[in-house]
Protein backbone atom coordinates (compact mmCIF):
# COMPACT_ATOMS: atom_id res chain seq x y z
CA UNK A 1 0.00 0.00 0.00
CA UNK A 2 2.70 2.44 1.04
CA UNK A 3 5.04 1.52 -1.81
CA UNK A 4 2.09 1.70 -4.16
CA UNK A 5 1.35 5.27 -3.11
CA UNK A 6 5.00 6.22 -3.47
CA UNK A 7 5.04 4.82 -6.99
CA UNK A 8 1.96 6.87 -7.85
CA UNK A 9 3.66 9.99 -6.54
CA UNK A 10 6.66 9.26 -8.73
CA UNK A 11 4.46 8.87 -11.80
CA UNK A 12 2.58 12.08 -10.97
CA UNK A 13 5.91 13.83 -10.50
CA UNK A 14 7.09 12.65 -13.89
CA UNK A 15 3.88 13.79 -15.59
CA UNK A 16 4.10 17.18 -13.90
CA UNK A 17 7.76 17.44 -14.86
CA UNK A 18 6.92 16.94 -18.53
CA UNK A 19 4.07 19.45 -18.24
CA UNK A 20 6.41 21.98 -16.63
CA UNK A 21 8.90 21.57 -19.47
CA UNK A 22 6.14 22.14 -22.04
CA UNK A 23 4.92 25.20 -20.14
CA UNK A 24 8.40 26.64 -19.94
CA UNK A 25 9.41 25.75 -23.48
CA UNK A 26 8.16 28.95 -25.17
CA UNK A 27 10.41 30.95 -22.82
CA UNK A 28 13.39 28.79 -23.68
CA UNK A 29 12.63 29.16 -27.39
CA UNK A 30 12.33 32.92 -26.96
CA UNK A 31 15.71 33.36 -25.26
CA UNK A 32 17.41 30.95 -27.63
CA UNK A 33 15.88 32.69 -30.66
CA UNK A 34 16.90 36.14 -29.43
CA UNK A 35 20.60 35.38 -29.88
CA UNK A 36 20.35 33.34 -33.09
CA UNK A 37 21.51 35.04 -36.26
CA UNK A 38 18.51 35.57 -38.52
CA UNK A 39 19.66 32.88 -40.95
CA UNK A 40 19.57 30.38 -38.11
CA UNK A 41 16.25 31.57 -36.72
CA UNK A 42 14.58 31.11 -40.10
CA UNK A 43 16.66 28.14 -41.24
CA UNK A 44 15.89 24.48 -41.60
CA UNK A 45 16.05 22.46 -39.46
CA UNK A 46 15.61 24.80 -36.48
CA UNK A 47 18.30 24.16 -33.86
CA UNK A 48 17.48 24.10 -30.16
CA UNK A 49 20.48 26.25 -29.29
CA UNK A 50 22.17 28.92 -31.41
CA UNK A 51 25.36 27.81 -33.17
CA UNK A 52 26.82 31.28 -33.36
CA UNK A 53 25.09 33.37 -30.70
CA UNK A 54 25.00 37.09 -31.40
CA UNK A 55 23.91 40.12 -29.35
CA UNK A 56 23.21 41.91 -32.65
CA UNK A 57 19.42 42.05 -32.25
CA UNK A 58 19.54 43.55 -28.78
CA UNK A 59 21.91 46.15 -30.22
CA UNK A 60 19.38 46.81 -33.01
CA UNK A 61 16.57 47.30 -30.47
CA UNK A 62 18.56 50.02 -28.75
CA UNK A 63 20.29 51.40 -31.82
CA UNK A 64 18.12 51.34 -34.93
CA UNK A 65 14.88 51.14 -32.94
CA UNK A 66 13.64 53.28 -30.07
CA UNK A 67 13.73 50.70 -27.30
CA UNK A 68 15.77 52.86 -24.94
CA UNK A 69 12.89 55.35 -24.93
CA UNK A 70 10.35 52.51 -24.69
CA UNK A 71 12.15 51.10 -21.67
CA UNK A 72 12.22 54.49 -20.00
CA UNK A 73 8.49 54.97 -20.64
CA UNK A 74 7.75 51.57 -19.16
CA UNK A 75 9.70 52.56 -16.04
CA UNK A 76 7.61 55.73 -15.76
CA UNK A 77 4.43 53.64 -16.07
CA UNK A 78 5.71 51.36 -13.30
CA UNK A 79 6.41 54.33 -11.02
CA UNK A 80 2.94 55.77 -11.62
CA UNK A 81 1.47 52.32 -10.94
CA UNK A 82 3.30 52.16 -7.63
CA UNK A 83 2.06 55.64 -6.68
CA UNK A 84 -1.40 54.19 -7.29
CA UNK A 85 -0.80 51.72 -4.48
CA UNK A 86 -0.27 54.61 -2.05
CA UNK A 87 -3.50 56.23 -3.23
CA UNK A 88 -5.25 52.92 -2.71
CA UNK A 89 -3.80 52.56 0.80
CA UNK A 90 -5.01 56.09 1.63
CA UNK A 91 -8.55 55.17 0.60
CA UNK A 92 -8.37 51.91 2.56
CA UNK A 93 -7.29 53.88 5.64
CA UNK A 94 -10.07 56.42 5.16
CA UNK A 95 -12.71 53.71 5.01
CA UNK A 96 -11.22 51.63 7.83
CA UNK A 97 -10.53 54.21 10.54
CA UNK A 98 -12.93 57.12 10.06
CA UNK A 99 -16.66 57.46 10.50
CA UNK A 100 -18.08 60.00 8.10
CA UNK A 101 -21.21 60.87 6.21
CA UNK A 102 -21.79 58.73 3.16
CA UNK A 103 -19.25 56.11 4.16
CA UNK A 104 -21.59 53.18 3.57
CA UNK A 105 -22.85 54.25 0.13
CA UNK A 106 -19.35 55.32 -0.98
CA UNK A 107 -17.86 51.98 0.00
CA UNK A 108 -20.68 50.21 -1.78
CA UNK A 109 -19.73 52.24 -4.85
CA UNK A 110 -16.12 51.03 -4.50
CA UNK A 111 -17.33 47.43 -4.46
CA UNK A 112 -19.71 48.06 -7.37
CA UNK A 113 -16.86 49.21 -9.61
CA UNK A 114 -15.42 45.70 -9.28
CA UNK A 115 -18.23 44.56 -11.57
CA UNK A 116 -17.25 46.90 -14.40
CA UNK A 117 -14.91 45.33 -16.95
CA UNK A 118 -12.30 48.03 -17.57
CA UNK A 119 -11.03 46.59 -20.83
CA UNK A 120 -14.50 46.44 -22.36
CA UNK A 121 -15.02 50.17 -21.85
CA UNK A 122 -11.91 51.28 -23.74
CA UNK A 123 -13.82 53.55 -26.17
CA UNK A 124 -15.64 55.75 -23.64
CA UNK A 125 -12.53 55.79 -21.40
CA UNK A 126 -10.50 57.04 -24.34
CA UNK A 127 -13.08 59.74 -24.99
CA UNK A 128 -12.94 60.81 -21.33
CA UNK A 129 -9.13 61.02 -21.35
CA UNK A 130 -9.27 62.89 -24.62
CA UNK A 131 -11.75 65.31 -23.07
CA UNK A 132 -9.27 66.21 -20.31
CA UNK A 133 -6.31 66.33 -22.75
CA UNK A 134 -4.54 63.32 -21.27
CA UNK A 135 -4.22 61.40 -24.52
CA UNK A 136 -0.67 60.90 -25.68
CA UNK A 137 0.65 61.10 -22.11
CA UNK A 138 1.97 58.27 -19.96
CA UNK A 139 -0.21 59.47 -17.09
CA UNK A 140 -3.27 58.96 -19.29
CA UNK A 141 -2.12 55.43 -20.14
CA UNK A 142 -1.67 54.57 -16.45
CA UNK A 143 -4.79 56.16 -14.94
CA UNK A 144 -7.55 53.74 -16.06
CA UNK A 145 -6.09 50.80 -14.12
CA UNK A 146 -4.37 52.75 -11.34
CA UNK A 147 -6.90 51.97 -8.61
CA UNK A 148 -9.13 48.93 -8.38
CA UNK A 149 -12.10 48.58 -6.08
CA UNK A 150 -10.79 45.26 -4.91
CA UNK A 151 -7.43 46.64 -3.73
CA UNK A 152 -9.21 49.39 -1.80
CA UNK A 153 -11.26 46.64 -0.19
CA UNK A 154 -8.12 44.64 0.68
CA UNK A 155 -6.42 47.64 2.29
CA UNK A 156 -9.54 48.47 4.26
CA UNK A 157 -9.73 44.91 5.59
CA UNK A 158 -6.07 44.95 6.54
CA UNK A 159 -6.07 48.38 8.20
CA UNK A 160 -9.22 47.51 10.18
CA UNK A 161 -7.07 45.12 12.22
CA UNK A 162 -4.66 47.91 13.25
CA UNK A 163 -5.49 49.00 16.85
CA UNK A 164 -7.19 52.37 16.78
CA UNK A 165 -5.46 53.28 20.08
CA UNK A 166 -2.13 53.55 18.25
CA UNK A 167 -3.56 56.17 15.93
CA UNK A 168 -5.38 58.01 18.72
CA UNK A 169 -2.23 58.13 20.85
CA UNK A 170 -0.30 59.73 18.00
CA UNK A 171 -3.11 62.23 17.52
CA UNK A 172 -3.03 63.13 21.21
CA UNK A 173 0.72 63.67 20.88
CA UNK A 174 -0.10 66.25 18.23
CA UNK A 175 0.93 64.34 15.10
CA UNK A 176 -0.71 65.61 11.90
CA UNK A 177 -2.93 63.34 9.84
CA UNK A 178 -0.43 63.02 6.98
CA UNK A 179 2.28 62.13 9.48
CA UNK A 180 0.10 59.50 11.14
CA UNK A 181 -0.58 57.94 7.76
CA UNK A 182 3.08 57.88 6.71
CA UNK A 183 4.63 56.94 10.06
CA UNK A 184 2.04 54.56 11.53
CA UNK A 185 -0.40 53.28 8.94
CA UNK A 186 1.95 52.65 6.02
CA UNK A 187 4.59 50.78 8.07
CA UNK A 188 1.92 48.53 9.57
CA UNK A 189 0.65 47.80 6.08
CA UNK A 190 4.04 46.57 4.91
CA UNK A 191 2.98 42.97 4.13
CA UNK A 192 0.05 43.95 1.96
CA UNK A 193 1.98 46.89 0.48
CA UNK A 194 4.68 44.50 -0.68
CA UNK A 195 2.14 42.29 -2.41
CA UNK A 196 0.37 45.21 -4.03
CA UNK A 197 3.57 46.92 -5.15
CA UNK A 198 4.86 43.78 -6.83
CA UNK A 199 1.52 43.25 -8.56
CA UNK A 200 1.50 46.91 -9.61
CA UNK A 201 4.97 46.50 -11.07
CA UNK A 202 3.94 43.46 -13.08
CA UNK A 203 0.65 44.99 -14.19
CA UNK A 204 2.21 48.27 -15.33
CA UNK A 205 5.20 46.60 -16.96
CA UNK A 206 2.98 44.28 -18.99
CA UNK A 207 0.04 46.55 -19.83
CA UNK A 208 -0.61 46.80 -23.56
CA UNK A 209 -4.15 48.00 -24.22
CA UNK A 210 -4.11 51.44 -22.58
CA UNK A 211 -0.71 52.61 -23.84
CA UNK A 212 -1.70 51.31 -27.27
CA UNK A 213 -4.83 53.44 -27.26
CA UNK A 214 -3.49 56.50 -25.47
CA UNK A 215 0.02 56.92 -26.91
CA UNK A 216 0.03 58.50 -30.37
CA UNK A 217 3.60 59.67 -30.66
CA UNK A 218 6.08 56.85 -31.06
CA UNK A 219 8.32 58.49 -28.45
CA UNK A 220 5.60 57.82 -25.86
CA UNK A 221 5.38 54.08 -26.52
CA UNK A 222 6.32 51.77 -23.67
CA UNK A 223 7.99 48.39 -24.26
CA UNK A 224 4.69 46.56 -24.71
CA UNK A 225 3.64 48.69 -27.68
CA UNK A 226 7.17 48.67 -29.14
CA UNK A 227 7.25 44.88 -28.92
CA UNK A 228 3.80 44.53 -30.51
CA UNK A 229 5.01 46.65 -33.45
CA UNK A 230 7.87 44.20 -34.12
CA UNK A 231 5.21 41.95 -35.59
CA UNK A 232 4.27 44.53 -38.19
CA UNK A 233 7.57 45.01 -39.91
CA UNK A 234 7.41 44.10 -43.56
CA UNK A 235 10.00 41.32 -43.44
CA UNK A 236 9.44 39.18 -40.36
CA UNK A 237 12.62 38.97 -38.35
CA UNK A 238 12.08 36.39 -35.62
CA UNK A 239 15.44 37.07 -33.98
CA UNK A 240 14.54 40.71 -33.49
CA UNK A 241 11.08 39.77 -32.22
CA UNK A 242 12.50 37.29 -29.75
CA UNK A 243 15.04 39.85 -28.56
CA UNK A 244 12.21 42.33 -27.89
CA UNK A 245 10.14 39.67 -26.13
CA UNK A 246 13.14 38.63 -24.02
CA UNK A 247 13.76 42.23 -23.00
CA UNK A 248 10.16 42.39 -21.77
CA UNK A 249 9.94 39.03 -20.07
CA UNK A 250 13.31 38.58 -18.34
CA UNK A 251 12.96 41.49 -15.84
CA UNK A 252 9.57 40.14 -14.78
CA UNK A 253 11.04 36.65 -14.42
CA UNK A 254 13.73 38.06 -12.14
CA UNK A 255 11.10 39.86 -10.06
CA UNK A 256 9.13 36.62 -9.96
CA UNK A 257 12.09 34.62 -8.68
CA UNK A 258 12.67 37.09 -5.83
CA UNK A 259 9.06 37.82 -4.93
CA UNK A 260 7.36 34.54 -5.76
CA UNK A 261 5.79 34.40 -2.29
CA UNK A 262 4.29 37.88 -2.47
CA UNK A 263 3.05 37.29 -6.00
CA UNK A 264 1.41 34.00 -5.17
CA UNK A 265 -0.12 35.54 -2.05
CA UNK A 266 -1.46 38.44 -4.11
CA UNK A 267 -3.04 36.16 -6.68
CA UNK A 268 -4.47 33.99 -3.92
CA UNK A 269 -6.08 37.03 -2.30
CA UNK A 270 -7.61 37.98 -5.63
CA UNK A 271 -9.11 34.51 -5.65
CA UNK A 272 -10.87 35.04 -2.35
CA UNK A 273 -13.19 37.80 -3.42
CA UNK B 1 -8.13 71.80 8.31
CA UNK B 2 -11.50 70.92 9.73
CA UNK B 3 -11.62 67.41 11.21
CA UNK B 4 -14.60 66.45 9.08
CA UNK B 5 -12.75 66.90 5.82
CA UNK B 6 -9.92 64.54 6.74
CA UNK B 7 -11.51 61.21 5.74
CA UNK B 8 -12.73 62.68 2.47
CA UNK B 9 -9.22 63.90 1.73
CA UNK B 10 -7.91 60.35 2.19
CA UNK B 11 -10.47 58.67 -0.02
CA UNK B 12 -10.87 61.41 -2.63
CA UNK B 13 -8.06 60.49 -5.09
CA UNK B 14 -9.04 56.83 -5.28
CA UNK B 15 -12.76 57.62 -5.40
CA UNK B 16 -12.28 60.10 -8.23
CA UNK B 17 -10.32 57.55 -10.26
CA UNK B 18 -12.86 54.80 -9.59
CA UNK B 19 -15.70 57.10 -10.61
CA UNK B 20 -13.87 58.35 -13.69
CA UNK B 21 -12.91 54.89 -14.98
CA UNK B 22 -15.40 52.55 -13.33
CA UNK B 23 -18.69 54.41 -13.53
CA UNK B 24 -18.45 57.33 -15.91
CA UNK B 25 -17.40 55.30 -19.00
CA UNK B 26 -20.72 53.48 -19.01
CA UNK B 27 -22.63 56.76 -18.98
CA UNK B 28 -20.35 58.10 -21.72
CA UNK B 29 -20.84 54.95 -23.81
CA UNK B 30 -24.60 55.33 -23.47
CA UNK B 31 -24.50 59.01 -24.47
CA UNK B 32 -22.04 58.57 -27.33
CA UNK B 33 -23.91 55.57 -28.71
CA UNK B 34 -26.83 57.88 -29.48
CA UNK B 35 -24.65 60.16 -31.62
CA UNK B 36 -22.62 59.96 -34.82
CA UNK B 37 -19.41 61.07 -33.07
CA UNK B 38 -16.41 60.42 -35.31
CA UNK B 39 -12.75 61.38 -35.53
CA UNK B 40 -13.63 64.92 -36.68
CA UNK B 41 -16.03 65.28 -33.75
CA UNK B 42 -13.30 64.45 -31.22
CA UNK B 43 -11.88 67.97 -31.18
CA UNK B 44 -15.29 69.55 -31.06
CA UNK B 45 -18.05 67.46 -29.49
CA UNK B 46 -20.66 69.94 -30.67
CA UNK B 47 -20.11 68.64 -34.19
CA UNK B 48 -21.64 65.28 -33.27
CA UNK B 49 -25.33 64.90 -34.00
CA UNK B 50 -28.04 62.95 -32.22
CA UNK B 51 -29.00 59.87 -34.21
CA UNK B 52 -31.27 58.03 -31.78
CA UNK B 53 -30.92 54.28 -31.91
CA UNK B 54 -29.41 54.20 -35.41
CA UNK B 55 -26.06 52.90 -34.14
CA UNK B 56 -27.73 49.96 -32.41
CA UNK B 57 -29.80 49.24 -35.49
CA UNK B 58 -26.79 49.14 -37.78
CA UNK B 59 -24.74 47.23 -35.19
CA UNK B 60 -27.33 44.47 -35.04
CA UNK B 61 -27.37 44.38 -38.84
CA UNK B 62 -23.57 44.35 -39.11
CA UNK B 63 -22.29 40.93 -40.10
CA UNK B 64 -18.79 41.85 -38.88
CA UNK B 65 -20.19 42.51 -35.40
CA UNK B 66 -21.98 39.18 -35.35
CA UNK B 67 -18.86 37.46 -36.60
CA UNK B 68 -16.91 39.01 -33.72
CA UNK B 69 -19.64 37.97 -31.27
CA UNK B 70 -19.60 34.42 -32.64
CA UNK B 71 -15.79 34.30 -32.52
CA UNK B 72 -15.83 35.48 -28.91
CA UNK B 73 -18.40 32.79 -28.16
CA UNK B 74 -16.17 30.16 -29.75
CA UNK B 75 -13.13 31.43 -27.79
CA UNK B 76 -15.11 31.23 -24.57
CA UNK B 77 -16.53 27.77 -25.29
CA UNK B 78 -13.10 26.43 -26.26
CA UNK B 79 -11.08 28.26 -23.65
CA UNK B 80 -13.04 28.26 -20.41
CA UNK B 81 -13.50 24.48 -20.01
CA UNK B 82 -9.89 23.95 -21.08
CA UNK B 83 -8.60 26.48 -18.54
CA UNK B 84 -10.78 25.25 -15.66
CA UNK B 85 -10.15 21.53 -16.22
CA UNK B 86 -6.41 21.91 -16.87
CA UNK B 87 -5.76 24.19 -13.92
CA UNK B 88 -7.83 22.03 -11.57
CA UNK B 89 -6.06 18.86 -12.71
CA UNK B 90 -2.60 20.40 -12.40
CA UNK B 91 -3.45 21.83 -8.97
CA UNK B 92 -4.69 18.41 -7.74
CA UNK B 93 -1.50 16.76 -8.99
CA UNK B 94 0.78 19.47 -7.57
CA UNK B 95 -1.01 19.16 -4.24
CA UNK B 96 -0.15 15.46 -3.96
CA UNK B 97 3.20 16.08 -2.38
CA UNK B 98 4.89 18.78 -0.34
CA UNK B 99 8.30 17.54 -1.48
CA UNK B 100 10.95 19.89 -2.73
CA UNK B 101 10.60 18.67 -6.32
CA UNK B 102 6.86 19.40 -6.39
CA UNK B 103 7.35 22.84 -4.87
CA UNK B 104 9.99 23.68 -7.46
CA UNK B 105 7.64 22.55 -10.24
CA UNK B 106 5.00 25.03 -9.07
CA UNK B 107 7.16 27.95 -10.15
CA UNK B 108 7.15 26.66 -13.72
CA UNK B 109 3.38 26.49 -13.80
CA UNK B 110 2.97 29.93 -12.21
CA UNK B 111 5.29 31.87 -14.50
CA UNK B 112 2.90 32.43 -17.45
CA UNK B 113 0.64 34.40 -15.09
CA UNK B 114 3.21 37.18 -14.74
CA UNK B 115 4.72 37.44 -18.21
CA UNK B 116 3.47 39.97 -20.75
CA UNK B 117 0.85 38.61 -23.14
CA UNK B 118 2.29 40.71 -25.94
CA UNK B 119 5.76 39.15 -25.63
CA UNK B 120 4.37 35.67 -25.18
CA UNK B 121 2.08 36.07 -28.20
CA UNK B 122 5.10 37.00 -30.33
CA UNK B 123 6.86 33.82 -29.23
CA UNK B 124 3.82 31.73 -30.10
CA UNK B 125 3.54 33.53 -33.42
CA UNK B 126 7.09 32.40 -34.13
CA UNK B 127 6.27 28.81 -33.09
CA UNK B 128 3.19 28.91 -35.38
CA UNK B 129 5.01 30.47 -38.35
CA UNK B 130 4.23 28.57 -41.55
CA UNK B 131 7.67 28.99 -43.15
CA UNK B 132 10.09 28.53 -40.28
CA UNK B 133 7.96 27.77 -37.22
CA UNK B 134 8.95 24.93 -34.92
CA UNK B 135 5.50 23.33 -34.85
CA UNK B 136 5.35 22.73 -38.60
CA UNK B 137 8.92 21.47 -38.52
CA UNK B 138 7.91 18.91 -35.88
CA UNK B 139 4.90 17.90 -38.00
CA UNK B 140 7.28 17.45 -40.93
CA UNK B 141 9.54 15.22 -38.85
CA UNK B 142 6.51 13.12 -37.97
CA UNK B 143 5.70 12.87 -41.70
CA UNK B 144 2.65 15.13 -41.53
CA UNK B 145 1.84 17.99 -43.91
CA UNK B 146 2.37 21.58 -42.64
CA UNK B 147 -0.57 23.40 -41.06
CA UNK B 148 -1.53 27.07 -41.57
CA UNK B 149 -2.04 27.70 -37.86
CA UNK B 150 -2.88 31.39 -38.07
CA UNK B 151 -4.03 31.82 -41.67
CA UNK B 152 -6.52 28.98 -41.99
CA UNK B 153 -9.95 30.44 -41.02
CA UNK B 154 -10.98 27.15 -39.42
CA UNK B 155 -7.81 26.75 -37.35
CA UNK B 156 -7.03 30.30 -36.31
CA UNK B 157 -9.45 30.43 -33.36
CA UNK B 158 -8.15 27.24 -31.71
CA UNK B 159 -4.56 28.41 -32.34
CA UNK B 160 -5.22 31.76 -30.64
CA UNK B 161 -7.15 30.03 -27.85
CA UNK B 162 -4.20 27.71 -27.07
CA UNK B 163 -2.03 30.73 -26.30
CA UNK B 164 -4.68 32.21 -24.00
CA UNK B 165 -5.21 28.84 -22.28
CA UNK B 166 -1.46 28.42 -21.74
CA UNK B 167 -1.49 31.79 -20.03
CA UNK B 168 -4.83 31.57 -18.23
CA UNK B 169 -4.21 28.30 -16.41
CA UNK B 170 -1.31 29.70 -14.38
CA UNK B 171 -3.35 32.14 -12.28
CA UNK B 172 -6.10 29.59 -11.66
CA UNK B 173 -3.65 26.89 -10.58
CA UNK B 174 -2.57 29.30 -7.84
CA UNK B 175 -6.17 29.87 -6.77
CA UNK B 176 -7.04 26.16 -6.78
CA UNK B 177 -3.90 25.30 -4.80
CA UNK B 178 -4.86 27.82 -2.14
CA UNK B 179 -8.36 26.34 -1.96
CA UNK B 180 -6.91 22.81 -1.69
CA UNK B 181 -4.70 23.90 1.21
CA UNK B 182 -7.82 25.03 3.05
CA UNK B 183 -9.32 21.54 3.09
CA UNK B 184 -8.86 20.03 6.58
CA UNK B 185 -6.46 17.09 6.39
CA UNK B 186 -8.57 15.13 8.92
CA UNK B 187 -11.37 14.70 6.39
CA UNK B 188 -9.06 12.98 3.95
CA UNK B 189 -7.33 10.91 6.62
CA UNK B 190 -10.65 9.71 8.01
CA UNK B 191 -11.80 8.71 4.54
CA UNK B 192 -8.52 6.92 3.90
CA UNK B 193 -8.93 4.96 7.17
CA UNK B 194 -12.39 3.95 6.04
CA UNK B 195 -10.75 2.51 2.95
CA UNK B 196 -11.78 5.13 0.38
CA UNK B 197 -9.49 5.04 -2.65
CA UNK B 198 -7.63 8.15 -3.73
CA UNK B 199 -9.92 8.73 -6.69
CA UNK B 200 -12.92 8.32 -4.45
CA UNK B 201 -11.53 10.82 -1.95
CA UNK B 202 -11.08 13.33 -4.74
CA UNK B 203 -14.55 12.93 -6.23
CA UNK B 204 -16.44 12.63 -2.93
CA UNK B 205 -14.57 15.01 -0.66
CA UNK B 206 -12.17 17.31 -2.47
CA UNK B 207 -14.27 18.34 -5.46
CA UNK B 208 -17.43 19.12 -3.45
CA UNK B 209 -15.36 21.22 -1.05
CA UNK B 210 -13.81 23.04 -4.01
CA UNK B 211 -17.23 23.91 -5.43
CA UNK B 212 -16.94 27.55 -4.46
CA UNK B 213 -13.47 27.92 -5.98
CA UNK B 214 -14.61 26.18 -9.16
CA UNK B 215 -17.58 28.52 -9.57
CA UNK B 216 -15.35 31.53 -8.90
CA UNK B 217 -12.68 30.47 -11.36
CA UNK B 218 -15.25 29.62 -14.02
CA UNK B 219 -17.00 32.98 -13.79
CA UNK B 220 -13.85 35.11 -13.71
CA UNK B 221 -12.48 33.08 -16.61
CA UNK B 222 -15.68 33.58 -18.62
CA UNK B 223 -15.51 37.34 -17.97
CA UNK B 224 -11.85 37.45 -19.01
CA UNK B 225 -12.46 35.49 -22.21
CA UNK B 226 -15.44 37.64 -23.19
CA UNK B 227 -12.96 40.55 -23.28
CA UNK B 228 -10.08 38.72 -24.98
CA UNK B 229 -7.97 41.26 -26.86
CA UNK B 230 -4.18 40.99 -26.57
CA UNK B 231 -3.72 37.54 -28.09
CA UNK B 232 -5.70 38.07 -31.31
CA UNK B 233 -4.39 41.64 -31.59
CA UNK B 234 -0.75 40.55 -31.56
CA UNK B 235 -1.07 37.17 -33.29
CA UNK B 236 -3.45 37.88 -36.17
CA UNK B 237 -4.89 41.43 -36.01
CA UNK B 238 -8.21 39.59 -36.19
CA UNK B 239 -7.55 37.95 -39.56
CA UNK B 240 -7.86 36.10 -41.84
CA UNK B 241 -10.99 37.98 -42.97
CA UNK B 242 -12.14 38.60 -39.42
CA UNK B 243 -12.03 34.92 -38.49
CA UNK B 244 -10.23 35.63 -35.21
CA UNK B 245 -11.65 39.09 -34.36
CA UNK B 246 -13.01 39.23 -30.81
CA UNK B 247 -15.63 41.77 -29.73
CA UNK B 248 -12.97 43.84 -27.92
CA UNK B 249 -10.82 43.84 -31.04
CA UNK B 250 -13.85 44.76 -33.16
CA UNK B 251 -14.58 47.73 -30.88
CA UNK B 252 -10.92 48.76 -31.00
CA UNK B 253 -10.92 48.67 -34.80
CA UNK B 254 -14.23 50.53 -35.11
CA UNK B 255 -13.07 53.21 -32.69
CA UNK B 256 -9.41 53.68 -33.43
CA UNK B 257 -8.98 52.50 -37.02
CA UNK B 258 -12.26 53.75 -38.46
CA UNK B 259 -12.93 56.57 -35.98
CA UNK B 260 -16.58 55.54 -35.56
CA UNK B 261 -16.84 56.35 -31.86
CA UNK B 262 -20.62 56.52 -31.67
CA UNK B 263 -20.89 53.12 -33.31
CA UNK B 264 -18.19 51.61 -31.09
CA UNK B 265 -19.97 53.14 -28.07
CA UNK B 266 -23.08 51.15 -28.93
CA UNK B 267 -20.98 47.97 -29.18
CA UNK B 268 -19.37 48.76 -25.82
CA UNK B 269 -22.75 48.91 -24.16
CA UNK B 270 -23.81 45.59 -25.68
CA UNK B 271 -20.58 43.91 -24.48
CA UNK B 272 -20.99 45.51 -21.06
CA UNK B 273 -24.54 44.18 -20.74
CA UNK B 274 -23.41 40.66 -21.67
CA UNK B 275 -20.64 40.74 -19.05
CA UNK B 276 -22.95 42.28 -16.43
CA UNK B 277 -25.46 39.47 -17.04
CA UNK B 278 -22.73 36.86 -16.48
CA UNK B 279 -21.61 38.61 -13.27
CA UNK B 280 -25.15 38.78 -11.93
CA UNK B 281 -25.59 35.07 -12.66
CA UNK B 282 -22.55 34.46 -10.45
CA UNK B 283 -23.96 36.54 -7.60
CA UNK B 284 -27.24 34.67 -7.86
CA UNK B 285 -25.54 31.26 -8.01
CA UNK B 286 -23.55 32.11 -4.91
CA UNK B 287 -26.67 33.22 -3.05
CA UNK B 288 -28.47 29.99 -3.98
CA UNK B 289 -25.39 28.11 -2.87
CA UNK B 290 -25.32 29.84 0.50
CA UNK B 291 -28.99 29.27 1.29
Amino acid sequence: MRADSRATTAVVGAVLGVGALITAFPFFWMVSGSVKPRSEATGHPPGLLPHEPTPEYFAQLFGRLDFAAHLLNTCVLVLIGMAGVVITAMAGYGFAKFRFRGRGPLFFLVLATMMVPVQATMIPTYLLLNGVRLTDTLLGAALPTLVSGFSVFLFRQFISTVPTEMIEAARVDGAGEARIFCRIVLPVCRPIMAVQLVLAFIGSWNSLLWPLIIADDQRHYPLSVGVSLLNRQIATNPSLQMAGATLMVVPVLIVFVFFQRSIVRGFTLSGLR
Amino acid sequence: MSRQIIPYAFIAPAMLLLLAFGVLPIAVALLVSLTDLDLAGLGDWAGAGYVGLDNYRSLLADSAFWQAMANTGVYTVLGVPAVVVTSLAVALLLNRSEGRFFRALRAFYFVPAVTAIVAVSLVWGYLYNTQFGLLNHLLGVAGLPPVRWLTDPALVKPSVAVVAVWRGTALNIIIFLAALKAIPREYLEAAALDGASELRRITSIVLPLLRFAIVFVTVTTVIAWLQIFDEPYVLTKGGPLGASTSVSLFLYQQGFSSGRFGYAGAGTLVLFLVIAAVTLLQVRARRLDAS
